[in-house]
């Protein structure tokens, strides 16, 4: 056949196989980080694609979420059926199916069902080399006269056998056909591997000895949960203290810069959008970058290496008591140090149902956006008395408020699960994978993928709702009395914008909780993210950076109607409460639409923390003032 | 065929996998095809006659692990409960 005849069109390859497959590694060797991110309509599955030439020819790889069937049980597994039948666009031309070497005794289950499909396809066996390594012997040429496919063998974490792959791609029309179709009833079909695998496999792999030998530790009941407890210690631990350098440097720099526009330009609205709200807004999302990049670093690195399936393993009981899964658990420890992160890492639960609810709940564990609110009013009005030996009360109200997100979150997934979401789970199995080295590439093409998906798409949501919160903070503009410091003008045009006036007409709401309409306006501006009540209330109190001074002014604002203390005991609890369950977080929720594909969660999950925080707010505030620490 | 999901053997012998405690050996006889669970597990390899080897239990008794086919999965009580096994002395070599 000549080139010419092939025509200058675009070759579809689709890319099939279960997880652990090595399909990953696979995609990114033939497509490098050019892959394209999207999603299907109405389902949750990430869409992934990338292009690559071979002989002049276009080849676009669409990477097929991983499966161990192609019957599915779920509206997300259906999308590699569909995407083969051509319902969700084009059809592929052509199938790569990647499997497993070392299980090829399972695989051949899902490449008979592949085969009965029609499509030209073309069989990629991976960890060659761990065949070896445990004494198996594959007969490559036996297995394609047995399957009538072409079948290559590749070990792709070091790109062995890709280069022999890549001429084969771009000429599906040649490859060979099966004569006979293999059957499709479940017990015909392992009939029908066993003849394959007894004229391909001349000697079956011995088991992993290193991982039979590493689970002897990793999963034994005293030694394996000891080790669990460490790995998310020092997990926990890393992603809060490394993370940090980064975060004040990033926050620096945006204070640098922003600094630097009002020192450029005339003082003024433009100066003010552009450092208030470009800038600051910009600083908001790349903040949460450095977190991003090291969770999922050590993600990658703990999944790559095996240890995250054998974590599920040991947690998932306590985890399925609450109607989740031993996977939730790594994404709700992550929301410790941020909920984005958190979501994002959902994706590795298969079942639909699981997943939701793991992200309904993440937002509820303590982020570390609310750590610099809870300082702020833990070190105003809590005394530093010392409750028992080293036992301090501000210490103990901060851990309280750390449990109290971590126990809601478990009793909201309880009780979603039972009601709201209820109907059969997705069955809970999931592959124990031999232990193997992580590889860079892989790592770093991944924790790419994440940041880049991450600063694009939540990025342009925030950026949109940093500008919008900004006008609302700006507008209208009244003139400030004559002789007003910078500071009292600033609190004169806040007071009289439309959050001033929103915070204003919001009292009546607010009064129930103990809030005047100053702390209205600050909830307002930590819709954006929660640490910002915290520059708005400085903003507000007319006060300096420095925070010894705004807890003062906090200490000492009183009603000027009545002289009565604003912050009470019962205020301060009350407010404390209030961040413990309210979605304040625009990125969190821009990350929830995103892996949702929907807004309609974002908005649930926006709308059920409202009203937990308001009915918490509300309950505490009364029972507060019931013991005495009232207005 | 038997939808027994009680440890009672049926006619051949078969007796739930679930009820298989570490170490044991069991040949598949059926799986309750019916439901999308079921097929599911037939998909992942438990058909009848594979030799399945039960590895462990989780330290608080669930999910428990098994060999088959030549890899390792782990799925909790109530799916394993829907795989019927003939138990085998567990020396005898993996034949599916």
């Amino acid at each position: 056949m000549s080139e010419a005849s092939l025509g200058p069109g675009l070759l579809r390859l689709g890319l099939i196989g279960s997880p652990n497959s090595g399909k990953t590694t696979i995609f990114n060797a033939l497509t490098g980080l050019r892959a394209k991110v999207g999603n299907y309509p109405g389902v949750t599955v990430e869409r992934r694609e990338g292009e690559l030439e071979i002989d002049g020819r276009r080849v676009r790889v669409i990477d097929l979420p991983g499966t161990y069937s192609l019957t599915p049980i779920s509206p997300d597994e259906a999308v590699v059926g569909r995407v083969i039948a051509g319902e969700l666009g084009p059809a592929p031309d052509a199938l790569l199916l990647v499997a497993d070497a070392c299980t090829l005794d399972r695989s051949l289950l899902m490449i008979a069902q592949v085969l009965r499909r029609g499509v030209p396809t073309c069989l990629v066996l991976t960890m060659t080399d761990e065949l070896h390594a445990r004494g198996g012997v594959l007969d490559l040429a036996c297995l394609e006269r047995a399957l009538g496919i072409p079948v290559r063998g590749v070990v792709g974490h070091r790109g062995l056998g890709l280069a022999a792959l890549r001429p084969l791609l771009a000429h599906p029309e040649s490859w060979s056909r099966p004569h006979l179709l293999p059957p499709e009833p479940a017990e015909e079909r392992a009939g029908w591997a066993a003849s394959v695998l007894a004229s391909a496999l001349t000697r079956r792999p011995g088991p992993s000895r290193s991982s039979e030998a590493i689970d002897r530790v990793v999963l034994h009941p005293l030694a394996g949960t000891l080790l669990f407890g460490t790995v998310m210690v020092v997990f926990f631990q890393l992603i809060f203290a490394w993370a940090v350098p980064a975060m004040n440097a990033i926050d620096a720099g945006v204070g640098w810069a922003g600094g630097f526009v009002h020192a450029a330009l005339p003082p003024g609205l433009l100066a003010d959008f552009l450092a208030d709200a470009l800038i600051a807004g910009v600083g908001s999302v790349i903040v949460f970058l450095p977190q991003i990049v090291l969770l999922f670093t050590l993600l990658c690195l703990l999944e790559d290496v095996g240890y995250m399936a054998r974590a599920a393993f040991l947690i998932d009981r306590v985890m399925g008591r609450i109607g989740l899964e031993g996977r939730s658990f790594v994404s709700l420890l992550s929301s410790y140090a941020c909920a984005v992160p958190g979501i994002m890492a959902t994706r590795t639960i298969p079942s639909p149902r699981h997943r939701l609810l793991t992200i309904l709940v993440a937002p509820l564990m303590t982020c570390s956006a609310r750590l610099p609110v809870y300082a702020l009013l833990i070190a105003a009005f809590v005394p530093p008395v010392a409750v028992a030996g080293p036992l301090r009360l501000q210490g103990l109200v901060l851990l309280g408020l750390y449990l109290l997100g971590a126990l809601s979150a478990l009793a909201v997934a309880a009780v979603f699960g039972r009601t709201l979401m209820r109907g059969e789970s997705l069955p809970f199995y999931m592959e124990l994978p031999p232990y193997r080295w992580p590889t860079a590439k892989l790592v770093v093409t991944q924790v790419w993928g994440s940041a880049r998906a991450f600063l694009r798409r939540a990025g342009t949501v925030i950026l949109t709702v940093s500008i919008v919160l900004w006008c609302l903070l700006t507008f209208p503009r009244t003139p400030a009395p004559p002789g007003a410091t910078a500071a009292e003008a600033r609190r004169h045009s806040l007071e009289h914008s439309l959050a001033g006036r929103t915070g204003r007409a919001l009292e009546p709401w607010l009064a129930p909780l103990g809030f005047d309409w100053k702390i209205g306006v600050g909830l307002l501006a930590s819709l954006a993210a929660r640490e910002v009540i915290v520059a708005t209330l400085a903003q507000i109190y007319a006060a300096t950076d420095d925070e010894t001074s705004l807890r003062d002014a906090l200490r000492r604002d009183a009603d000027p109607r009545t002289g009565r203390r604003i912050y009470t005991p019962a205020t301060v609890a009350s407010l404390l409460v209030f961040f413990v369950f309210a979605l304040q977080c625009m990125s969190t929720i821009a990350v929830m639409k995103r892996e949702t594909n929907s807004w309609r969660w974002p908005a649930f999950a926006f709308g059920y923390l409202l009203a937990l925080a308001y009915a918490a707010s509300f309950a505490t505030h009364r029972l507060v003032t019931a013991l005495g620490g009232g207005p | 065929m038997s939808r027994a999901e009680a440890p009672t053997p049926t006619a051949s012998g078969a007796v739930p996998l679930a009820s298989l405690g570490p170490g044991a050996c069991g040949l598949v006889e059926s799986v309750d095809s019916s439901t999308p669970v079921g097929r599911r597990l037939a998909d992942l390899g438990f058909l009848p006659r594979t030799q399945v080897r039960v590895l462990r239990r989780a330290p608080l008794g669930d999910p428990i692990e098994y060999e088959l086919r030549g890899y390792r999965l782990c799925m909790r009580r109530a799916e394993a409960a829907r795989v019927l096994v003939v138990p085998v002395d567990p020396r005898t070599p993996p034949s599916p």
